[in-house]
Formats: C-alpha cells, structure tokens, sequence
C-alpha cells in the first residue's frame, strides 16, 4: 500500500466518523462543527486526488463560507435542539434502510469493475492547478461559468427577501 | 506522484459518505440537520467527480465539482433563508410541524 493510498484510507475514517456525528448528535452545533471538520477531510480528498485547486475553494467556501452561514443561522434561531434524534415515522426509517442497502449493494457491486488500473497514472504538471482550472473556466466552460453566476445573484437577492421582515406577517 | 487511489475505493467512500446524508435527512426531524445531510451528499458526489477526472486524466470531472459548489452555495443561502422565515413565524424547524400543504 502506497503513503497516499494510507492517507486516503486514514482520511476515509475521519470523514465516515464526523458524517455519523453530523446525522446523529442531537445538539445542532455540536452537527454543524463536525460538518466543518467533515468538510476539511473532504478537502484532504480533493488534495490526494491531484485536485490542489477544488481544495482550497473547498476550505475557503466550504468550510469558510456556508458553515458560517449555517453557525450563524443556528445561533439565531434555538440552539437547544431536538428533543429526540430519531423520526417517529416508520416510513422514514424503513424507506432510509431501504435507499441504503440498495446503493452500498450497487456500489459494492461496482466495486470490483472499478479496480482496474487507472489510465494516467502520471497525470499531466498543471493537472488541477489554477491556471488550467481557469482556462477551461473561460473557454469550454465560459456559459455554464455565466449562468452560475447569474444563479448566485439571485440567490442572494431571494435570500435577502426572505430574510427581510416581510408584509406577509 | 507515481502512486494513485484505485478508483474503486474512492466510489465506496463516497457511496457510504452519500448513504449517511441521505438518511440524516431521512431521520432527523430539524430543518437545519436535515440541510447538512444534503451537504454531505453534495460533497460526496464530488468525490466521485474529482476522483473519476483524476481516474481519467481529464480536468472535466474537477470542473462539475467546482459548479456543484457554486450551486451548493447558492442552495445554502436561499434554504436558509427559507428555515429563518418559517423559524419567524412558526417559532420551529421541526419538519414534522410543517405539514400544510400535505395531503
């Protein structure tokens, strides 16, 4: 086993372990920080994956920016909690058990197609850095980089008209 | 940098990382809860993204990654906004209470 493929596995853990403390701690920020640090082993990813760029805009949007927003949503409404984790529903639960047996099978199932050895090996110098990032962000995908931006723009103008004290009350 | 992750491992990861948000959203009744089980299910299809563009040496998969942060982004935002307007008027974000427009 190669350093990067123990890393991947050491990191694999500590993100199975803080996605269970998210879905189940019942303290709402006690959720959210192991989200944050979920997220950064997320980013660890994308660093083992030759992927230097999607890191950093991982941490700094990610970790940075929507665990903010969410820290300071939770801060503004209750942070007491849910009395009780789990759902009372029964359909919930089994529908659940149900969507997650049925895709760790295909996954497990897929497994073994997938293990063939990768075709680069050797990827190229500037593989996920942010000079190549950038050029396909404004040759190949120049339209699909416009409408993102005109769907954050009004992201944030909906969300401020939510937000505001409205003449609905 | 001669050594790589089979990809293999990298879709199981990602499958059981994308199997707990969805049921974080299943089982949890806070709206807030809920919304961070549908970031983990944004980040592990990133995974998968970002380890099949490395798996294939195209910068394709590295670039759905970085729109899907765009989007969760702008999804964040706007969903919170929505829980703060049903927090002001329903003093909740329990998901079973908000039940109105069911049938």
């Amino acid at each position: 086993m190669t350093p990067r493929e123990l890393m991947f596995y050491a990191d694999a853990i500590v993100a199975v372990m803080t996605a269970a403390v998210v879905v189940l701690n019942r303290n709402p920020v006690v959720c959210a920080l192991s989200l944050v640090l979920h997220l950064c082993s997320v980013a660890v990813f994308f660093l083992l994956l030759d992927a230097s760029f999607l890191f950093a805009v991982q941490i700094i949007l990610y970790a940075g920016a929507i665990m903010v927003l969410f820290l300071f949503v939770i801060m503004l409404l209750d942070p007491a909690g849910e009395g009780v984790v789990g759902r009372t529903g029964r359909i919930q639960v089994s529908v659940a058990i149900a969507s997650a047996a049925v895709l760790l099978l295909g996954a497990a199932k897929l497994v073994p197609a997938l293990a063939a050895p990768d075709q680069a090996a050797q990827p190229a110098a500037e593989f996920g850095q942010v000079m190549s990032v950038g050029r396909l962000l404004f040759t190949s995908y120049l339209f699909p980089f416009e409408l993102a931006s005109i769907l954050l723009l009004v992201a944030m103008i909906g969300a401020m008209h939510m937000g505001k004290k409205g003449e609905s009350e | 940098m001669a050594d790589a992750v089979p990809f293999g491992s990298i879709v199981l990861v990602s499958a059981v990382l994308f199997v707990m948000g969805i049921l974080g959203v299943m089982i949890r009744r806070s709206a807030l809860v809920i919304f961070m089980s549908i970031e983990l299910m944004l980040n592990a299809a990133n995974l998968v993204f970002v380890g099949a563009a490395r798996s294939t040496g195209s910068m394709d998969g590295q670039m759905f990654a970085f729109f899907v942060m765009a989007v969760a982004a702008a999804e964040a935002a706007v969903g919170l906004a929505i829980i703060i307007a049903i927090f002001r008027r329903r003093r909740s974000t329990d998901v079973d209470l908000m039940s109105a427009l069911k049938w």
